[in-house]
């Protein structure tokens, strides 16, 4: 099985510790990952802002890259919606995954060495919960289920709760949180207040942007609470 | 005119309005999740629903024929429409021919659509709109932002004001029975004078010729039982084959939109009473436009249950008004720029893709990724103002080139680090009301190739 990680352009430079956990993570799992040293971004920037057209430099980067692995792990559910939905190579379309559902469907992970004891509050990000169904979504009538709550249940110590509302965006929506300000801010403004209302001390997410969105908003309100990936906690000894 | 961004900027100003709007429709989104999860067939329900409309949407000739033979059959006068202009014409030509000078209207978003209003109005004839919310934003000049609960944006005090100023109701009375009896009152008059009266369709049956009218106050069949003429006005996609598929579309409608079982009044109109007029105007505007695109032709399979405006967080947030179209909403959004692309090239841009819309639509409109198809069409179109097409040619040349990626990541966080008053400051959209991420050290790659 080669596996090759992919680290989101935004991930790489500003939150190397997602992907480093998420590399520690997989290698404690007896993974041989592979780090393409070439790789940009996923494409879903020009893509969702309507320029899809102009993806093609990116894509065929991506393609250079990743090109000969089985599977292609990043810790970001809405770039690997991203590449699942639009990558032009069926290759790369079936061979990327998202961290959660990696170590859920791929690695049937059953037990975890990680400790965490702290409460946090679970943020299902749309992309990996609609796009990829890491979850069940309160708006069908279906049964519940959560992958990253069920990894989150082989880490020792650690609470996690949902906010009201359990599945509202967010409002970070890529270049939709500057060019929707106001509307981004509110909406992230009301997310973030569901989950202090749960009294607790991380919001933990599958994606990054989410995370970034919310910290810069709790930061602003000069709130201790801070935002962590659930690699870094599935990670934390 | 403000585009959505702007215009939601202003309502969200109002912060504690904008926390009641979000609340009150939530509620909404919440009965309505309530009642689906009742039914264990729900998501059956909506398959069938769905495949319902595609196969009618798939055949719409053949059953806007099958529709027009039955109804003219049944003593129902059809008119065609290609658009707009025509159908306010026809409804004017009508209107005219029985010397109407008011007339009463009543569930008709299409009529909205086609600003029926405005037209008939300049040509001296009187158009009382008849349910409630639709009269009070009659009354206030303004177009309803809500589909379904038109007056949505407005609380009882501001309805308190438009009707003491209006009707003459004390000032500061804000009691909703006081004021929904003196609007009942007031419409009672124009019920019993006007000799026509114009209502929507909910669904059109072809095999049976006749039309169904679903509400809850009861004004359309008010309208049209007292008027000499009825006019019902409809889109071509209202269209079903059968009246048992009614069956399947009636028990979807209210529970999508208000979460209660079926709309209080589910009226079939089948022939004109005696003495009677019963006119039908089945209307195009841009349909078979859509009809002929692969990628948006299914948004013909709407119902108009607004499910898709109660739980779009950016709708709850920003109010209808920010979408300037008779339809706002996330259905509004993949609506619009069909009628026109340079004037709603916002819409596809005022969402997250969150996809929440597309779970809750009660006939399976994939709404999120239309958005998404309308942003690729309408950026193709060249419709994308030049800081942004300039931006974007920028990043996918970044994003083609490893070492320039490394390079722009590099020096973006050094400036971060070092002289942060660069990006912290009002030229920054995100640094408004936000902090920028802390810039570290070392990229991911730059600690991977140490590592070894």
């Amino acid at each position: 099985m080669r596996v090759a990680l992919f680290v989101p352009c935004y991930v790489d430079q500003f939150y190397p510790q997602v992907a480093i956990a998420t590399l520690e993570l997989l290698e404690k799992l007896g993974i041989e990952v592979h780090v393409p040293s070439n790789q940009t971004c996923c494409g879903q920037p020009m893509a969702n802002s309507g320029f899809a057209s102009s993806t093609e430099g990116c894509d065929t980067n991506f393609s250079k890259n990743f090109d000969g692995f089985d599977y292609i792990v990043g810790p970001s559910g809405s770039c690997i919606l991203h590449l699942k939905e639009h990558h032009p190579s069926e290759k790369i379309r079936k061979s990327v995954f998202e961290i959660c559902e990696f170590l859920v469907d791929v690695l049937k992970v059953k037990s975890l060495s990680a400790n965490f004891p702290h409460k946090i509050g679970l943020h299902q990000s749309c992309h990996g919960q609609r796009g990829l169904h890491l979850s069940s979504m309160t708006e069908l009538n279906e049964k519940p289920f959560s992958k990253l709550a069920s990894l989150l249940d082989l880490v020792k110590g650690v609470e996690y709760v949902y906010p009201e509302r359990a599945d509202e965006c967010c409002g970070f929506g890529g270049t939709f949180c500057v060019t929707e300000e106001a509307v981004s801010v509110r909406m992230g403004q009301d997310r973030v207040e569901s989950h202090l209302k749960n009294g607790i001390e991380f919001i933990v997410g599958g994606d990054t942007s989410c995370l970034m969105h919310m910290e810069g908003i709790l930061k602003r309100q000069g709130s201790k609470v801070q935002v962590k990936h659930i690699v870094e906690i599935l990670n934390h000894a | 005119m403000l585009n959505h961004a702007e215009a939601s900027e202003k309502f969200i100003a109002d912060a504690e309005r904008t926390t009641w709007h979000d609340e009150t429709l939530w509620f909404v989104r919440s009965k309505r999740d309530k009642v689906s999860k009742l039914l264990p067939e729900w998501e059956a329900l909506r398959e069938q629903a769905s495949s319902i409309k595609d196969h009618t949407l798939a055949n719409l000739g053949q059953y806007l024929e099958e529709f027009e033979a039955k109804a003219q059959k049944n003593g129902i006068i059809v008119h065609w429409a290609k658009d707009a202009q025509e159908h306010n014409e026809i409804v004017h030509s009508i209107i005219s021919k029985h010397g109407g000078k008011a007339l009463v209207k009543s569930k008709s978003m299409l009529t909205e659509e086609c600003h029926l209003n405005e037209f008939l109005t300049k040509k001296g004839v009187e158009v009382v709109d008849t349910d409630l919310g639709e009269r009070i934003v009659q009354f206030r000049n303004e177009v309803p932002s809500h589909i379904v609960l038109p007056a949505i944006h407005l609380k009882k005090e501001d309805v308190g004001e438009t009707f003491h100023e209006f009707l003459g109701t004390p000032k500061g009375n804000k009691d909703p029975q006081f004021l929904t009896e003196a609007a009942r009152q007031h419409l009672r008059g124009y019920f019993l004078g006007a000799n026509v009266a114009i209502t929507g369709v909910n669904f059109a049956v072809a095999e049976t010729g006749e039309f169904v009218v679903c509400t809850n106050e009861g004004n359309a069949d008010m309208g049209a039982h007292l008027a000499k003429v009825h006019i019902a006005c409809m889109g071509i996609e209202k269209m079903i084959p059968k009246r048992k598929d009614l069956g399947v579309f009636l028990r979807l409608l209210a529970r999508s939109a208000t979460g209660q079982l079926i709309t209080t009044y589910s009226s079939h109109f089948a022939k004109p009473r005696e003495g009677q007029e019963m006119h039908i105007v089945l209307v195009d505007n841009g349909r078979t436009r859509q009809l002929a695109r692969d990628e948006f032709r299914n948004s013909l399979k709407c119902i108009r249950c607004a499910a898709c405006f109660n739980t779009c967080p950016v709708y709850r947030r920003s109010g209808g008004h920010s979408y300037h179209q008779p339809v706002a909403g996330p259905i509004g959004s993949i609506l619009a720029p069909n009628f026109d692309k340079s004037a709603n090239v916002d819409l596809p841009f005022a969402s997250t893709l969150c996809g929440s819309c597309s779970n809750v639509c009660p006939v399976k409109i994939n709404i999120h990724e239309q958005l998404w198809f309308w942003r690729q069409d309408l950026m193709k179109e060249g419709l994308a103002p030049i800081g942004k097409s300039l931006s974007m040619k920028g990043m996918a040349f970044v994003f083609s080139n490893p070492t320039i990626f490394r390079m722009a990541g590099y020096m973006g966080r050094l400036v971060m680090r070092f002289a942060p008053f660069i990006v912290n400051n009002s030229f920054n959209p995100w640094f408004k009301q936000r902090e920028m991420p802390d810039a570290p050290k070392e990229s991911f790659q730059s600690w991977y190739k140490n590592r070894k």
